[in-house]
């Protein structure tokens, strides 16, 4: 069959199945299980409504439950597990682990991948309250906040091909193609650098692209909690003589701190996650190797699903802690 | 800030200048894809795309025509005609030309050469050439001249062709384009239906256990999606559908749930109770409250998420990956494709910067139209 038939009848398959599943099962349980009418009227609608949150939750939880809860649990197990030939397996206990941090490859991923989740959200909440204070200020504020904002909607391939062409190296003596390159050259490099195989900076160079996307998000959340600052504080405070740095560092930044904090975290998530990037641009050759990276060798070219499931954990072991934190947040709002 | 008399002017210039710095250098990159896509294999590799609009000096490698086209001019054997095809190029100006790969550069315009299999050939600035022969001239094709010429800038739409159309196996992305399209449509819609519901609930119904809820789909928000990858490709191998369509728009779906719970339920729980209340007394059920009042009024919600969602599918790689590209290569998306080519035509940057435009300029189109539901999802959906 078709691909795109077969997406249109997807499509209608599920959106149907979506609304016909919640329409028949609301007159099921209103008409058929406990009826609005008859002698016990009030118990029947009493009942119907505490079972009916549940039919509409049903769906999403199955599908929640399955794609990421039921995910944690198995991995962890896999994690503890080793494929046997010939299918099945056996319980390892923590060899998994163990062969794992006995690789200089994961100590690696695992140094870069600080040093992502340092650089990164420094960098891309700085240059996003950068932009935000300065847009703010000026009549074509949206217009260029359009275009920094404009690479979140590029994506992270798309994205590594622009920055490779940024980093492109040609022979000495051959007309340089790379901006980069080319401003080195212009300034008196020697020659072209092939930027993306010099250990240490080129994990540099793969942050920057990840800043360059994040930026604009940054920006924007950012953005809304500046204009949200009370104008009687920045008053006050230019009438006692401030001048415009103390009034962005002391008035401001205080104020949305709890902005801050939070952009911060969302895209140390994003961080950790970070795969698209170095599989594309270097595939953690030269010493830039991430953890997420890592693990997708291990489960698909080494075909290694303990050490994998193993590496997938440090991962969520290092998103818990903003994990807990969001959670007692949340819980805590709902109060 | 602005408001403090005596500085405002230079300040004023400083922020203009500083932002139009920081636009600048976040435009730049992405301005040299799209630039890059619009010129020829020679012009990339000769000169940087910021040179684009200025003629630049490229050394080119052309031929006369052919050797039937000979005529006898005085017991001569003569070709002539324009190295630059039958129309010349009037603002084309040749420095230096040759007839040896060796010595690129050896004559002026009107000097003439001796060339190595017989007779003379004169070039002028222009183009035009002169070959002349005392014998008859011999081969399929005419000898070759290498010049070093100062051609104007020119933008071409042959990338797009090749990728688009004409081009090979590898090169071709008019089947990962709807590849892509077909993952990115369903994997939109589909959650959206199911995480409305189930937002309407948490929203609006009372129940035990609701707050609990709440706070696992908090948490499940940042589960990161690489922990999910072996535990259900072993579930879809074991219920039969592997690696395909429907795997990837039920992984898309899966992942995309949290966030679309969160996002949908943050904003019905902003809609007044009065109009749910009244509703309620009036004996409307929850099935109708829902369809008839509160999914219109979620509009903006939708739109916000639909749109993260579309983005997020349309750009994804590791999904596409591990449960839809199989062995056969057959349901392949622009990501996988693209990563493909710079592996194997990491030089090759007037086809690279094409397909990778190709496969950018959907999400920017969704991004510049509905940029507005965008700003707002991000604005409700980051964990506050």
């Amino acid at each position: 069959m078709h691909p795109a038939l077969q997406g249109i009848l997807t499509i209608a398959f599920g959106v149907g199945g979506c609304v016909g599943y919640f329409y028949i099962s609301n007159i099921i349980l209103d008409h058929l299980i406990f009826p609005a009418r008859g002698k016990h009227i009030a118990r029947n609608i009493r009942r119907a409504n505490i079972i009916r949150p549940w039919l509409f939750l049903l769906p999403a939880m199955l599908a929640l439950g399955l794609y990421l809860a039921y995910p944690v649990v198995e991995t962890l197990r896999l994690s503890l597990t080793e494929r046997l030939p010939g299918g099945g397996s056996a319980f390892v206990g923590l060899d998994n682990y163990q062969q794992m941090l006995g690789e200089d490859k994961f100590w690696e991923a695992l140094k870069n991948n600080f040093l992502w989740l340092l650089v990164v959200p420094a960098g891309s909440t700085a240059f996003g309250l950068l932009a935000a204070q300065l847009t703010d200020r000026i009549a074509w504020g949206n217009v260029a906040k359009s275009l920094i904002f404009m690479p979140m909607a590029i994506s992270f391939v798309g994205a590594a091909v622009i920055w490779k062409l940024v980093y492109d190296a040609r022979p000495p003596g051959a007309e340089q193609i790379g901006v980069l390159n080319a401003i080195y050259v212009y300034f008196g490099g020697s020659e072209a650098q092939q930027w993306l195989t010099i250990p240490f900076w080129n994990s540099i160079f793969l942050m920057i692209v990840l800043i360059w996307i994040q930026t604009g998000f940054a920006m924007v959340i950012l953005s809304a909690a500046l204009r949200g600052v009370p104008e009687e504080t920045i008053e006050a405070a230019i009438v006692d003589g401030a001048n415009p740095f103390q009034i962005f560092f002391r008035i401001k930044m205080p104020q949305i701190m709890g902005t801050i904090v939070v952009v911060w975290t969302t895209i140390t998530i994003v961080v950790l996650k970070v795969f698209d990037i170095v599989f594309a641009m270097t595939n953690g050759q030269w010493e830039t190797q991430v953890l997420a990276n890592y693990m997708f060798d291990k489960l698909f070219r080494a075909n290694d699903w303990g050490v994998g499931s193993a590496s997938a954990m440090v991962i969520m072991l290092l998103v818990s802690p903003i994990l807990i934190w969001n959670v007692r947040n949340a819980r805590r709002e709902m109060r | 800030m602005s408001s403090i008399a005596g500085q405002k002017s230079a300040l004023t210039w400083a922020v203009h200048i500083s932002v139009v710095l920081l636009v600048g250098l976040w435009v730049f990159p992405t301005l040299g894809l799209f630039v890059s896509s619009f010129r020829t294999a020679d012009q990339i590799g000769s000169s940087g795309w910021w040179r684009a609009m200025f003629p630049t000096e490229q050394n080119l490698t052309l031929r006369t025509a052919a050797p039937d086209t000979q005529v006898q001019i005085d017991g001569l054997y003569v070709i002539e005609g324009n190295l630059f095809g039958t129309e010349g190029n009037k603002s084309t100006a040749i420095s230096a030309w040759g007839t040896s790969s060796r010595d690129i550069s050896a004559y002026q315009p009107d000097e003439q050469a001796a060339l190595r299999k017989g007779g003379q050939i004169t070039v002028q600035a222009d183009g035009s050439y002169r070959l002349e022969s005392d014998a008859e001239i011999s081969g399929k094709r005419g000898p070759r001249v290498f010049v070093t010429a100062v051609v104007p800038p020119e933008f071409t739409l042959k990338n797009y062709e090749t990728i688009l159309i004409s081009g090979g196996a590898t090169d071709n992305m008019a089947k990962a384009f709807f590849n892509t399209l077909t993952v990115t449509i369903p994997a939109t819609i589909i959650p959206i239906l199911i995480a409305a519901f189930a937002a309407y609930a948490l929203a609006w119904m009372e129940f035990p256990g609701r707050a609990l809820l709440i706070a696992a789909i908090v948490g499940l928000l940042v589960v990161p999606l690489q922990l999910a990858l072996i535990p259900l490709l072993k579930v879809h191998n074991e219920i039969g559908i592997g690696k395909g369509y429907l795997g990837a728009w039920m992984a898309h779906t899966g992942f995309g749930l949290p966030l679309a719970i969160y996002l949908l339920r943050n904003y019905m729980v902003g809609i007044p109770r009065d109009i749910i209340e009244n509703a309620r007394v009036d004996g409307a059920t929850d099935f109708q409250i829902f369809t008839r009042i509160v999914l219109p009024l979620s509009f903006p919600a939708l739109a916000s998420f639909a749109i993260f969602q579309f983005l997020w599918t349309w750009n994804d790689l590791l999904v596409a990956l591990v449960f839809l590209i199989d062995s056969t290569g057959e349901t392949t998306v622009m990501t996988k494709q693209i990563v493909e080519m710079l592996g194997t035509r990491g030089g090759n940057w007037e086809i690279l910067a094409t397909s990778a435009f190709v496969s950018i300029s959907v999400p920017l189109i969704v991004f510049f139209a509905m940029q507005k539901y965008l700003v707002r999802g991000l604005l409700a959906g980051s964990v506050k």
